[in-house]
């Protein structure tokens, strides 16, 4: 996998807010469109950059829009703390520094001619996003594709639309379950690895994509391997809490490895042994 | 056209179960359909049956007071529903409602709990077999419990 960064990797460039759409009650996309002059910059599905509210802080954040535009770059962001609040406040023509993109992404080049299992839990359907975007953008270069998908409840799924609008691709299933439902709910109810019993799977043949919360990760590799996938087909993607993107601070260690840098999308069989530790 | 019989030995939860067993169980079994909305147990009533569900989607429900009704899961095609009737004091714990037209296949548990009785290799399959869906239930529920989508700080 490569490290893809800009030249100067310390230094933002300049973007502006084109649109902010709200996902859930407390989560939104923005859409961010580099300032006059720029080329703006394509990325690897799984990469994040470092937004820099002006005046409040830098935050990593995952991109989750079309790997292919160049002028637009898309974030969407859960408001949990003073910085991400503030970031999903901005208003349209706003200005955020862009640094980025950082780390290495999904093996989506390499994974060609492969079913592709992705599954997401909560707001990590977000980094997951633009892979499923290059699959289907490319689908005859890719088998099946599954798409499990699991949220606290109905309020808090994202991108509703596309996931209504993904079921009617060709060879592609996704199942969507929450972990609690109301009488209004019409779908499945449960947590997301009870989905592994109505997706039709080629263990074989495929390759799981998977990020969420690491709790819910621990379980859905168990039943991945459950169900025959090999453990060096399994993909996790991880968050800690990245400064500087390059490696250089240390502030994103996991065991031998620097979350920003030789992350955050890891083989599982490399990080098994640290996501089976207390407190890490 | 499809017998009892075959449904009960093509159905997920019996897969591998010897014809023999099969048919002992075919005189307990009715063909069943519940339109959606219907509830199918209700909790606190004699839990003297269980269902194989052929198609649509069954709603488990927990009453919780000050709340309306708490959705904790979801069973479809292939699944079983209903383990009460296996165990004193053979009452539900839940209710389920059809979330979509349902059908399924009825077991009476008082005639299945007869024969495991008269036959006990009978007996330790069907134990098996729940065993399994308990295990698969209850770490379900311990991932729910969890409640991993919410922030702690």
């Amino acid at each position: 996998m490569t490290i893809t960064t800009t030249t100067e990797p310390m230094v933002s460039q300049p973007y502006r807010v084109r649109a902010v759409s709200k996902e859930t009650p407390d989560t939104f996309t923005l859409s961010l469109t580099p300032n006059a002059g720029s080329n703006g910059t394509t990325f690897q599905p799984g990469q994040f950059s470092m937004l820099w509210v002006f005046g409040v802080g830098e935050l990593p954040i995952s991109i989750s829009g079309q790997p292919w535009q160049r002028d637009r770059l898309m974030y969407t962001v859960r408001s949990v703390g003073q910085a991400t609040h503030a970031l999903v406040s901005q208003t349209v023509g706003s200005g955020i520094g862009v640094r980025g993109p950082f780390g290495a992404g999904w093996p989506i080049e390499a994974v060609r001619g492969h079913d592709v299992i992705v599954v997401a839990g909560g707001i990590g359907l977000a980094p997951l996003r633009p892979a499923i975007y290059h699959i289907l953008r490319n689908r005859k270069q890719y088998g099946r594709l599954v798409v499990l998908y699991g949220s606290r409840s109905p309020r808090d799924l994202l991108y509703r639309k596309e996931l209504a609008s993904w079921v009617r691709q060709p060879d592609t299933q996704v199942l969507v379950t929450v972990d609690y439902g109301g009488l209004s709910w019409r779908g499945h109810v449960g947590v997301v690895t009870t989905l592994f019993k109505y997706a039709r799977l080629q263990p074989a043949r495929s390759v799981a994509m998977v990020c969420g919360p690491e709790i819910m990760m621990r379980f859905v590799t168990r039943e991945l391997e459950i169900h025959g996938l090999k453990r060096e087909d399994i993909y996790l993607s991880m968050e800690r809490n990245m400064r500087c993107a390059v490696g250089f601070c240390g502030h994103c260690q996991y065991g031998p490895y620097f979350i920003c840098k030789d992350g955050p999308v890891f083989p599982y069989e490399n990080i098994r042994t640290q996501l089976e530790k207390y407190e890490l | 056209m499809e017998t009892l019989e075959r449904i009960i030995a093509e159905h997920p939860f019996f897969t591998g179960l010897d014809h023999d067993f099969i048919a002992l169980m075919v005189g307990c079994a009715s063909n069943v359909h519940f339109k959606a909305g219907t509830y199918i147990l209700k909790e606190g009533d004699p839990a003297n049956t269980f269902y194989l569900i052929r198609g649509g989607r069954v709603a488990v429900e927990v009453v919780a007071p000050q709340h309306k009704p708490i959705i904790v899961s979801t069973l479809s095609v292939g699944e079983i529903l209903g383990w009460s009737w296996l165990l004193p004091p053979f009452q539900w714990k839940f209710h389920a409602r059809a979330a979509e037209d349902t059908r399924a296949i009825a077991l009476d548990g008082k005639c299945l709990r007869t024969k495991c009785e008269e036959n006990h290799d009978l007996g330790y399959e069907i134990l098996k077999r729940f065993a399994q869906i308990m295990e698969q239930r209850l770490e379900a529920t311990r991932l729910q419990l969890l409640d991993v989508y919410v922030v702690r700080r």
